[in-house]
């Protein structure tokens, strides 16, 4: 059977989500946050949120996700995400309001804003996507960068006695009552995306239903960063990040 | 027993050719262009053996550029 007549009688199992825009994206090849941004496009459509959610883009790469994601956004200063997220959601508490964030941004200078969002119970979803380097700025240490790991400011590896240990943020937020549903999760397989797809919408049913802040951290690779092909740097994020930052659940108080 | 049948469609434009389908494929459909190259300059990927093609969507769902469209067609036997 050809081709056309394969597409002609088949149904199409997938296909470039409707919200993602035609605009060709900034990203590396191989960035988690093409994977990522898909999966959010979908659960915004299958929820029906298109025309009702409001996104907070960060400083970091994903600062032109307005580009790529055809819903509203606004951009906040660096690490104020939450901040921004919580004004737009206090504003308008019918809407979907949600932040996608990097480590450098969420973990290193939003580290009050995004805890003290947390901990007041913002009913918002904060996506975290944590590739243990500054991405955008060129390969610098961020605080989740592993002990060991090659950085542009740490050429010869982070030292835990100059640089302090690797900072598990997501455990950090989990300790918090205002959270409902921390979890880790990751792109790097197909199996792995179904698993981050069901945990983002979960995240995004919590902050419609008001129930509390839900984060869901993304271990992502940056093989820009890494200085590694994108095959490659999958295969290191699952041998040492994982080994660092374990996927799963880290708290669930939605039943 | 149903056959199942699928096919790919790859927006070669979008492609960056990052080569992480070619990894998720299970049925080692995918292939990079060796040579030919978009307009950007990237080695775009390819169904370089689209009969082995059974229509899983792993490519779509690894693809950080959206290129995917991914058809399904089961076929039933008399």
């Amino acid at each position: 059977m050809t081709k056309e007549e394969i597409k002609k009688n088949g149904t199409v199992v997938a296909a470039k989500p409707r919200l993602i825009t035609d605009n060709q994206m900034h990203y590396c090849p191989g960035c988690s946050h093409g994977v990522v941004h898909s999966i959010v496009a979908e659960v915004l459509d299958e929820m029906g949120l298109a025309d009702n959610a409001i996104g907070v883009a960060p400083v970091g790469c994903a600062v032109f996700a307005y580009n790529y994601i055809d819903v509203d956004w606004i951009e906040a200063a660096h690490g104020r995400a939450p901040a921004v997220a919580t004004a737009a959601k206090r504003l308008n508490p019918d809407r979907m309001v949600f932040t996608y964030q990097g480590d450098g941004d969420l973990s290193a200078i939003g580290t009050a804003e995004t805890i003290h969002a947390a901990n007041r119970g913002e009913n918002i979803a904060i996506i975290f996507i944590n590739n243990g380097i500054y991405g955008m700025t060129g390969g610098q240490m961020a605080p989740t960068t592993l002990e060991g790991m090659k950085t542009a400011t740490c050429p010869y590896g982070r030292r835990v006695d100059l640089n302090g240990y690797p900072l598990k943020i997501g455990d950090l937020l989990a300790q918090l009552d205002g959270t409902c549903y921390v979890t880790r999760q990751s792109v790097h397989t197909t199996a792995a995306t179904r698993k981050t797809k069901k945990a983002i919408r979960q995240a995004f049913e919590n902050a419609m239903a008001g129930r509390g802040t839900s984060v869901v951290e993304v271990v992502s690779t940056c093989n820009s960063g890494w200085k590694m092909s994108p095959v490659k740097a999958n295969e290191w994020m699952e041998e040492h990040m994982m080994a660092k930052y374990p996927l799963g659940d880290i708290k669930n108080t939605v039943k | 027993m149903a056959k199942i049948q699928g096919a790919v469609d790859i927006d070669r434009e979008r492609c960056k050719g990052c080569g992480l389908c070619v990894v998720a494929c299970p049925c080692d459909v995918l292939q990079l262009q060796p040579k030919e190259v978009n307009d950007r300059g990237y080695h775009f990927a390819y169904d370089a053996n689209p009969d082995a093609c059974i229509g899983c969507g792993s490519c779509a769902s690894v693809c950080p550029d959206s290129c995917f469209t991914v058809y399904r067609l089961v076929l039933k036997e008399a």
